[in-house]
């Protein structure tokens, strides 16, 4: 369903006026900050003030320093994380959108309340199940006599945490975009000779794809963001990019550093955000129920 | 579609499983923390309920509760009256700068919220704001208000304008029309936005990490606690938090589902 189609000017002036109080507040808290890690980015090394003469010495520091195999590393992981979730997520939003019926809603439900709880104490159930002694290896241990190693503290393990916290965020774009697939469509196609496959290719995938890539986007831009698994549940074997940032900004108390580092994942994360966003039409994703 | 009942089963069994996934973390915590000895061992020899008594008689853990529901308490109050007006911008007028600020009100949402704390604490000291409880309202909004916006937004587009319009037509001032027409029927989109306001400010950490100063939140508190080594505590605040986010869910969703009936059963 689209919005009236209410084009009068009394409208047009009524609808900026709604959106003024969340712009102003955005300006204030997400614009302005932003701007600030810019300042603080162009500041002499280890000042804490944003008003001395600009450098770019930061910049070089971080182009001939070590910080991109922390970038390599967040990237690449977050991508394993989108397209394994991507296989885990699908069959689920079918079910969703079209096999669970009146299931659906409390699934849903149940899907979401994960997403209220902090993902430090999920993290913490994770290590519970997998450590030495834990519920996994302490079960095996006194019912069968296995002892094994525990599988906490590699790289698979973060990418499993990762899978594990990001999880709605594929999902529930993904089932608005498969439930913008009429049923009709299917079915017409079904009717005149198409096999499962062509109708999965020629249909389903080209007209889910808005909510499809949406649920990409985010998971992979939360993932590259992620910070608590592999701290947590890596152990450190892998450093991302977060690392290096929160590093600089705590212990190393290199303010103008870790904003550097900042402007530059807030650089590939907004480009790719505002190619993607610029693509879809918001209204017909949303608008659905 | 009767050709794919095993494709059907096939999806359930799927599913239940993701579900399990999903919860098995939550079942360990339980687990852990019913046990009487101080570390954890699987299985568990002694169970117990110390830990929970010892918890909840901790003057420092009620200290935390405090801030953490006045936290997540003004962030719903503030969130939802701003993403309210937001919403019927995003969905419901159509004005010239609209796709604009759809794309505007998404980027908070689509932003590593490490990221976004670490800029609000530069601006915050850029602007010589001292960091408390107040700081980190603000920060949880900055993430929280877009998505409220985004879920009353749900609601609206399933709005039909030609109510308001026949209530302005039977003579209703612009007051009334908001009480008695607007207001009722954009409910539930309002009531779950609110829902997801407190909650998503009570299990956030990393926006408070960085902007709450000397106060600690709950998720803060039990980083603080594993990182510096085990305690059966924290296994028991993980439950209560877990817990008491699901209950409040469930309840708000109950409480839409008898509202929805109720509505029904008076129109017939």
């Amino acid at each position: 369903m689209t919005p009236a189609p209410d084009r009068t000017r009394r409208k047009l002036s009524l609808g900026a006026w709604h959106a003024l109080p969340v712009i102003v507040f955005l300006l204030l808290g997400f614009v302005a900050p932003l701007l600030a890690v810019i300042g603080y980015s162009v500041m002499p090394e280890r000042t804490f003030g944003i008003w001395q003469p600009p450098t770019l010495e930061n910049y070089v520091t971080v182009f001939t320093g070590t910080s991109y195999i922390s970038f390599l590393w967040s990237l690449s992981l977050a991508a394993a994380t989108v397209a394994i979730l991507a296989v885990i997520c699908y069959p689920v939003a079918l079910g969703l959108a079209r096999v669970f019926g009146r299931w659906s809603s409390a699934l849903t439900l149940v899907f979401t309340i994960p997403l209220f709880v902090s993902e430090n104490v999920r993290m913490y159930g994770w290590i519970l199940f997998l450590i030495k002694n834990g519920v996994l290896l302490g079960t095996l241990k006194s019912l069968f006599g296995i002892e094994m190693d525990s599988w906490l503290f590699t790289r698979g393990v973060i990418v499993f945490g990762m899978v594990y916290v990001y999880l709605p965020f594929m999902l529930f774009p993904m089932t608005l975009g498969v439930s913008m697939v009429p049923r009709e469509t299917r079915d017409a196609a079904f009717d005149l000779g198409a096999t499962r496959w062509q109708v999965f290719r020629e249909i389903d995938l080209p007209l889910s794809m808005p909510g499809v890539v949406i649920g990409f986007l985010l998971s992979f831009v939360l993932a590259v963001g992620a910070i608590a698994e592999f701290k947590v549940l890596g152990g450190q074997q892998v450093i991302p990019i977060t690392h290096d940032i929160e590093i600089a900004f705590t212990y190393a108390q290199n303010w103008p550093l870790g904003a550097a580092l900042s402007v530059l994942l807030m650089l590939v994360v907004g480009t790719l955000v505002l190619l993607v966003l610029r693509r879809f039409d918001l209204d017909a994703i949303l608008g659905r129920r | 579609m009767a050709r794919g009942n095993w494709r059907y089963g096939a999806i359930w069994a799927w599913t239940l499983t993701v579900v399990i996934f999903l919860y098995l973390p939550a079942v360990c915590l339980l687990l852990a923390s019913l046990t009487e000895s101080r570390y954890f061992i699987f299985p568990i020899s002694r169970w117990g309920l110390d830990w929970w008594g010892k918890t909840f008689a901790s003057l420092e853990i009620r200290a935390l509760f405090e801030t953490s529901i006045l936290i997540a308490g003004c962030v719903t109050v503030v969130a939802v009256t701003i993403a309210f007006f937001g919403a019927l911008a995003f969905a419901r007028y159509d004005w010239k700068g609209r796709a604009l600020y759809q794309r505007i009100v998404l980027l908070p949402i689509f932003f590593p919220q490490s990221v976004l704390g670490l800029a609000l604490l530069l601006w915050f000291s850029a602007l010589g704001v001292d960091l408390s409880w107040k700081s980190a309202i603000f920060a949880h909004l900055v993430w929280i208000v877009p998505v409220v916006t985004l879920v009353i937004s749900i609601q609206v587009y399933s709005f039909d304008p030609a109510l308001e319009e026949a209530a302005f037509d039977l003579g209703a001032n612009r007051w009334q029309v908001f009480r008695e027409v607007t207001l009722p029927v954009l409910f539930p989109g309002i009531f779950s936005g609110a829902l997801f306001a407190f909650l998503l400010s009570w299990g956030n950490f990393p926006l408070s990490l960085y902007t709450t100063g000397a106060d600690t939140t709950i998720p803060e508190y039990l980083y603080a606690k594993m990182v510096a080594g085990y305690t059966p505590g924290v296994p028991v605040l993980g439950t209560v938090s877990t817990a008491s986010a699901a209950i409040l869910l469930l309840g708000g969703y109950a409480l839409i589902v008898a509202r929805r009936r109720r509505r029904a059963a008076s129109e017939d």
